[in-house]
């Protein structure tokens, strides 16, 4: 699957407070969280994040808590994929299992400007910077994950090991 | 070539004799965890996946602590998921308000976590519990939903940091000292994806209470979890409190790490974190020139009996300052009321503080003591990220119990030693 929207840069340590603040953890609708997306990193991108944006992120984004509200708030608001120097664990795990695509790339990162157009291949973990042309390629996935993300997330993964399915 | 106590916690698990980092395996689990902001997700992702049962009613545990009591129609909706849904699948450890406190306090209390057990929560600080010499980490809802499912859970084996602490604690030196004074060495993503090993003769003398607090921090820097190799500290503590069966391990000789940091702990002083990362460190007596307007004392952090003690010896017969609020939150009922009998409550109250029922509503700026623009707060929470205790232009800074209570008399932030 290919995937390609305008970037959106941030910095080092994203964390989970500032993609979705506890102040908006009443509720885990995706439509409800989208609004505050980035909202204490970036007050305006719930405003201006178009579906099939990128954001593209320094080291360690999404540190801190375990709430999934995190990668639902950035599917919720269109996001089709985040590349990062590098996610903290709880993150990169819970986008694998609702099916946020996720991207490690420190080059790709290094060579975005915000604004860029980026293309992001899922299979190949390829990444083509549509301005400068660069092409870029990802971490791949351990097979096993590839299987996650095949599925469409840990839910119907599970779902086909039912035992009675 | 040896394993680390967490390999061998996943090895058991997982039905093997042996692990190595970076292999994928899915293991067997003993506790499975989740609270009134996380479980509600899990909840509704169980009920897509059309198990009828969920897998070991006696596995899970469900507290609701996040946004109670209650602060608004929305959360109470959100913990009322819970509560049917504890009801429904006759769940024995659902820890209603009146029995609930802050997680991470609770469940070692209750004897519900054991040494060498492996345990997911969807709650980042799920690492506490390591602290037990369990294999503790935190995960999200969708995991939780999974686990509730199967009983199972995916790992990838971690690598491993071990920290020597050596040495003799100075006075007002603790366990959130060190592991502050860690995250400011190796940096909020400096363990990302490793298991922290707390070792050397200066944690053998560690209390549990000073224990907790360490593990509990790994996530802090980024680590799956953070362990210390169960002992007699460890064994007299959870003595009358488990009540089924469980293993001690501890690394092998010639385990390999990732990388070793020794620290001299007669050289530390108080630590500090400063706004807006926990590797934001400094010195108590680099830190006297800021100025606070709220005290937090309390969370799965330092809500403890040890961390209120030594806060009502320092309050004792003193007066908060008056352009200063200071809160105070047991981490359990039992703490709270362990506290009352002690005296520790009437110095409090006598001081000028407020305490409050068991919540951990503060310190993620979800209710209580939410801060305003430019507002400052020293608090023995987990976290200082932007926006985290309220308005995204106030500003948290991080500290052990001695100093919070200290910088309460004084409206700043001040060593321990000065009142």
């Amino acid at each position: 699957m290919k995937l390609s929207g305008k970037v959106h840069k941030f910095g080092a340590d994203i964390d989970t407070d500032a993609i979705i603040p506890a102040r908006y953890l009443n509720t885990f609708d995706p439509e409800e969280l989208a609004k505050h997306c980035m909202e204490d990193a970036d007050p305006l991108f719930p405003s201006k994040v178009k579906a099939g944006d990128i954001i593209v992120a320094d080291k360690n984004f999404g540190c801190g808590s375990s709430r999934e509200h995190a990668p639902i708030a950035i599917k919720g608001a269109g996001v089709s994929c985040v590349i990062a120097r590098s996610f903290a664990r709880i993150f990169y795990r819970n986008s694998i299992n609702i099916g946020l695509p996720i991207l490690e790339c420190e080059a790709a990162v290094e060579a975005s400007r915000e604004g860029d157009e980026l293309e992001a291949d899922l299979q190949t973990g390829m990444i083509t910077n549509k301005r400068s042309g660069q092409q870029f390629q990802a971490v791949p996935f351990p097979e096993f994950m590839q299987a996650i993300i095949a599925r469409g997330g840990l839910i119907n993964y599970v779902k086909d090991k039912k035992p009675d399915a | 070539m040896g394993m680390t106590i967490s390999q061998k916690i996943l090895a058991v698990h997982a039905g093997r004799d042996h692990l190595e980092a970076g292999e994928l395996v899915n293991c067997r689990l003993d506790v499975i965890l989740g609270n009134d902001v996380t479980a509600p997700v899990a909840i509704s992702e169980f009920n897509r996946l059309g198990y009828p049962e969920v897998n070991d009613r006696d596995k899970i545990v469900l507290v609701p602590d996040h946004f109670t009591p209650n602060k608004d129609i929305k959360s109470a909706e959100q913990a009322r998921i819970l509560r049917d849904f504890a009801k429904k699948h006759r769940l024995p450890n659902y820890f209603e308000i009146g029995q609930m406190g802050i997680e991470h306090c609770l469940l070692p209390e209750q004897g519900l976590v054991a040494p060498g057990d492996l345990i997911i929560g969807a709650d980042s600080h799920t690492c506490t519990y390591g602290a037990l010499g369990a294999f503790a980490t935190g995960v999200g809802s969708t995991d939780m939903a999974a686990a509730m499912a199967t009983g199972e859970a995916w790992f990838k084996v971690p690598e491993a940091i071990k920290f020597v602490y050596y040495g003799k604690l100075p006075q007002w030196v603790g366990g959130k000292d060190l592991i502050l004074h860690t995250i400011g060495d190796i940096g909020v993503d400096g363990a990302r994806y490793m298991s922290m090993e707390f070792t050397g003769e200066a944690i053998d003398c560690l209390s549990i209470d000073n224990r907790f607090t360490m593990a509990n921090m790994a996530i802090e820097a980024g680590g799956k979890n953070g362990i210390i190799v169960p002992d007699d500290i460890t064994l007299s503590y959870v003595k009358n409190r488990v009540k089924r069966p469980f293993n001690l391990y501890k690394s092998d000789d010639d385990a390999q790490y990732f990388t070793v940091r020794e620290y001299d702990v007669a050289k530390l002083e108080p630590v500090i974190a400063y706004p807006h990362l926990p590797e934001n460190t400094r010195f108590v007596s680099e830190a006297t020139d800021v100025t606070i307007d709220q005290v937090v004392i309390g969370s799965c952090t330092n809500g403890r009996i040890e961390d209120l003690k030594i806060a009502a010896a320092i309050l004792k017969g003193k007066k908060v300052h008056p352009e200063l609020r200071v809160m105070i939150f047991p981490g359990t009922q039992q703490i709270y009321l362990e506290a009352l009998r002690q005296g520790y409550i009437e110095a409090f109250i006598e001081a000028g503080a407020i305490v409050s029922t068991p919540t951990c509503g503060p310190c993620l700026g979800g209710h209580m003591g939410i801060l305003a623009k430019g507002e400052k707060a020293l608090a023995t929470t987990n976290r200082n990220f932007v926006g985290r205790m309220g308005h995204p232009e106030s500003e948290v800074y991080l500290s052990s119990p001695a100093v919070a209570a200290a910088s309460a008399i004084k409206g700043r932030i001040t060593p321990p030693w000065e009142v």
